[in-house]
């Protein structure tokens, strides 16, 4: 068992950390709904450049639409894309767990699961629509 | 004294507590259940909101300025990103103060982030807004 330095006296035993486990599909959705969070977060800035672009005139939307068109800004976008479905069904998580339900592991699991492949299948038909269109 | 039969947490905290502080249950930071009810509220706005939002920015795929202007100024669009706005920035700003006090523990730091989160979403909100009414406007 690992244990700690000892600062006086024996060494005594402490709780293994995260890095100890192997990564479960639920610790690791867990800590990505935060990190989408936090994404969202810093990515509203872009919303609010964008909205002001808009009403600013034709050439402020020409030059945010130009950045937004890169490749690198296309980039962001999916990225932002991705963040946004998978938060939205963390969430829906969140609010079924808050009616009580939902806690068993085989459920818990499925929901996790259900969040990946539902995310990325909405980010992807997103995309699609926007690049076929 | 010695007979009770639920554990108490904590004697002191028991003792000091009047039965009125008990009654109103709000805890130490006088706010109870405030914070968790209002980021379940937003969430519940923002998953229909959010929905609408990804229609619109679907809608304006394609578009020029003029286009995307009069979709913009339509009032139920007007509304609905102004619900969005306001739910967003209530949301992300309770979601990141869980975020602060979760991983910042020295006072200070955790004083300024939790101002500086509070200030960045009142500014990205009131940007936003702004915008949204001026192009609902058509200014
Ligand atoms: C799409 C609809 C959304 C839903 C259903 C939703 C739902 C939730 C819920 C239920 C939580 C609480 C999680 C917990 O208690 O651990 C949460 C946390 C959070 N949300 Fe959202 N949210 C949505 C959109 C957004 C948006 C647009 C942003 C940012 C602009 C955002 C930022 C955050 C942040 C920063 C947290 C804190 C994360 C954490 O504590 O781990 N959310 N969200």
């Amino acid at each position: 068992m690992a244990s700690a330095k000892p600062s006086a006296g024996s060494p005594r035993p402490i709780s293994p950390h995260l890095q100890i486990y192997s990564p479960l599909i639920n610790m690791v959705s867990s800590i990505v709904h935060r990190i989408t969070g936090v994404a969202l977060y810093f990515g509203t800035l872009l919303l609010a450049w964008w909205l002001v672009a808009a009403a600013s005139g034709p050439a402020a939307y020409a030059y945010a639409s130009w950045i937004f068109n890169s490749p690198f800004g296309l980039l962001v976008l999916f990225g932002y894309t991705w963040a946004l479905f998978h938060h939205m069904f963390g969430g829906l998580r969140h609010l079924i767990w808050d009616t009580g339900r939902g806690f068993d592991l085989d459920t818990v699991d499925r929901m996790c699961w259900f969040s990946i492949i539902g995310s990325v299948s909405l980010t992807i038909l997103v995309w699609a629509a926007i690049l076929f269109s | 004294m010695s007979t009770t039969l639920r554990p108490t947490p904590s004697p002191n905290h028991a003792q000091i507590r009047t039965a009125l502080a008990r009654v109103r249950g709000l805890g130490s930071a006088k706010e109870g259940t405030d914070h968790f009810w209002r980021q379940r509220v937003t969430a519940v706005a923002n998953l229909f909101l959010v929905i609408f939002a990804v229609c619109l920015v679907l809608r304006l795929v394609g578009t020029d300025y003029a286009e995307a202007r009069a979709v913009l100024a339509s009032p139920l669009v007007t509304v609905a990103l102004a619900m969005l706005i306001v739910s967003g920035v209530i949301h992300m700003r309770l979601g990141m103060q869980t975020v602060i006090e979760d991983y910042i523990h020295s006072e200070g730091a955790k004083v300024v982030a939790l101002m500086a989160n509070t200030f960045f979403a009142i500014a990205i909100g009131a940007t936003c807004i702004l915008a949204v009414l001026k192009l609902g406007f058509g200014g």
